[in-house]
């Protein structure tokens, strides 16, 4: 049932975004999130689009998981819009009727924004999660956020429980649907009643999945002794992470590219904000 | 024998775990075990549930510490803080559950997790995992997620993983409780074949009977302590004797029991199938005569 989910909705691929060093992806997503929202005019916003549209092509992600991960959105993109088209006062005042006032303001600053957030999670799925395998992720992650462990984060020990938390899911999922035929087959009732009964009847699930989560989590951390795991401290990698010329030309381009969107801010005209 | 021989050195072990201040003292589970374990065995351990077999498998590298006697570990004392990861390394240990023993989500990264602890080299990690997957045959698996491997795989990769240690000794406790027929077949098979080839020490703890019937050398355990230890067959012909324990033959050992009892000229020490076809048939043979 639950099983065939894909974790983290990774597509392995061999594209330049794919071969990409982990560390510089995650610098050169949160400099693309910077350029989405200094982007003030529509030009410069409609160059922001086609770039990641580029990405999108360069990292040959399929146009139905595209469609996939922005289908959830519209209902924020729908609220958000609806209330800046109605409460937003600036501009000028296009319709008046009755209680409802419609500013141009407005109507900008919904398209805007509804633009942004589709931008937003486009360009974070291509750039990050539809292209870096979740080992990759918090390895980059780990070597990033590096430096803080000497002012005392223990960095190597978030990374080695998100890369834990990463491997048990299939697990627990497969464990859930174990639970959940045990307790129908023992007449358990999850679909009918009022949804308080429904949620009580997630109890019988929750309980056991929960004791054998704890099972789980002290024989693995035998196991781990067994192999001599002692934390971070004097630990090496058998797969170091490289930057290749790859990764630098793609932050010049990310670099550039902000460098033109305020370029085009300022003297591209078009609507702004 | 010389003392060189000897790997694991078990002597007058007493274990219980430690009770909490205001809690009554907790039943003591090993009775004082001295056990001898020779460097290159193949030795099976056999015990039913709950006769603490599992508990002395774990005194083998540090996990557990004895609270009486002495557990020496090539030389080092397993109670010596210092020696702790020289003991682990050298004494590798496989659980029931696989699932429960890899760590990464990509099997030849879960190989490499234990060399990357005791920090070896990058280059030398990479060698070490390649050999230890093709030792136990899951090479071609190597950039597949554990959770699209069979039970039988996912054993042979915790075992790749215990391997890229390059222990002298493995101790596998019921590594094959867990799986179906099949995969327990490639796993008795592959922990033959690293005993064999790779001269690896073996210590097998089960309460299958057949993989007993395998090894070089079997003990007994029972109400934590040590009942019987000699070679399959020595054990396997006190058949009373194991009966009262609860544990049982092979099926064939009970076979020729059976017709013992009746008044059959057959031999005690029967363990496996053809010896078994060989007596049977030339009890027949006379019979015609």
């Amino acid at each position: 049932m639950i099983k065939d989910i894909t974790l983290g909705q990774f597509f392995p691929g061999k594209s330049i975004l794919h071969k990409m060093d982990p560390r510089i992806k995650i610098i050169i997503t949160i400099l693309f999130i910077v350029e989405i929202f200094i982007a003030k005019t529509l030009w410069a916003l409609l160059a922001i689009s086609v770039f990641t549209f580029l990405l999108i092509i360069i990292g040959r992600i399929p146009l139905r998981t595209i469609v996939n991960a922005i289908k959830p959105l519209w209902m924020i993109i729908l609220f958000t819009s609806v209330l800046n088209v109605f409460f937003n006062t600036e501009g000028k005042l296009l319709v008046e009727w009755y209680f409802i006032k419609i500013y141009s303001g407005g109507l900008l600053m919904a398209l805007f924004i509804s633009v942004r957030i589709l931008l937003l999670i486009l360009a974070t799925s291509v750039l990050l999660s539809f292209t870096t395998s979740p080992i990759a992720l918090t390895d980059g992650l780990e070597t990033l956020l590096m430096p803080l462990s000497h002012i005392g984060v223990p960095v190597h020990d978030f990374a080695m429980m998100l890369t834990i938390a990463l491997r048990f899911i299939p697990i627990l999922i497969e464990e859930t649907d174990k639970i959940i035929s045990a307790q129908k087959a023992r007449g358990a009732d999850f679909e009918t009643g009022s949804l308080i009964n429904k949620a009580k009847a997630l109890i019988p699930i929750f309980i056991p999945l929960f004791v054998s989560s704890i099972r789980h989590a002290d024989d693995l951390a035998t196991a781990m002794e067994c192999r001599c795991y002692t934390g971070g401290k004097g630990r090496t990698r058998m797969n170091k992470l490289k930057t290749k010329y790859y990764d630098f030309l793609m932050l010049a381009l990310i670099a550039a590219f902000g460098a033109a969107v305020i370029f085009i801010n300022i003297y591209g005209g078009g609507f702004s904000i | 024998m010389s003392c060189e021989d000897i790997i694991i050195d078990a002597q007058g072990v007493r274990f219980s775990y430690r009770a909490g201040e205001d809690e009554a003292p907790a039943p003591e589970i090993l009775h004082g075990i001295n056990i001898k374990i020779k460097r290159g065995e193949f030795m099976a351990v056999l015990g039913h549930n709950g006769s603490g077999k599992s508990t002395l498998a774990k005194h083998f590298n540090s996990i557990l510490l004895p609270s009486e006697g002495k557990v020496t570990v090539d030389g080092m004392d397993s109670a010596d803080e210092d020696a702790i990861y020289d003991i682990r390394q050298k004494v590798g240990m496989v659980f029931q559950n696989p699932d429960n023993q890899i760590v990464a989500t990509i099997v030849e990264e879960d190989v490499a997790f234990a060399p990357e602890n005791l920090g070896v080299e990058p280059e030398e990690i990479r060698r070490r995992v390649d050999d230890a997957l093709k030792a136990v045959r899951m090479y071609d698996a190597r950039e597949k997620a554990p959770h699209q491997l069979s039970g039988g795989q996912k054993q042979r990769v915790a075992i790749a993983g215990i391997i890229a240690m390059q222990p002298d000794c493995i101790v596998l406790d019921e590594p094959t409780a867990m799986l179906d027929p099949r995969g327990r077949k490639e796993v008795m098979k592959t922990i033959r074949r690293l005993n064999r080839e790779n001269g690896i020490t073996v210590v097998l703890i089960t309460h299958y009977m057949d993989e007993a019937a395998m090894c070089d050398r079997v003990a007994v355990v029972d109400g934590g302590k040590l009942i019987m230890d000699g070679t399959p067959k020595e054990v396997f012909s006190r058949v009373e004797e194991l009966k009262s324990v609860g544990l049982d033959v092979p099926q064939v050992t009970e076979l020729v029991f059976g017709l013992r009892k009746e008044g059959y000229d057959l031999p005690c020490d029967i363990i496996s199938v053809e010896e078994c076809v060989d007596a049977l048939r030339e009890l027949l043979e006379e019979g015609k005569k």
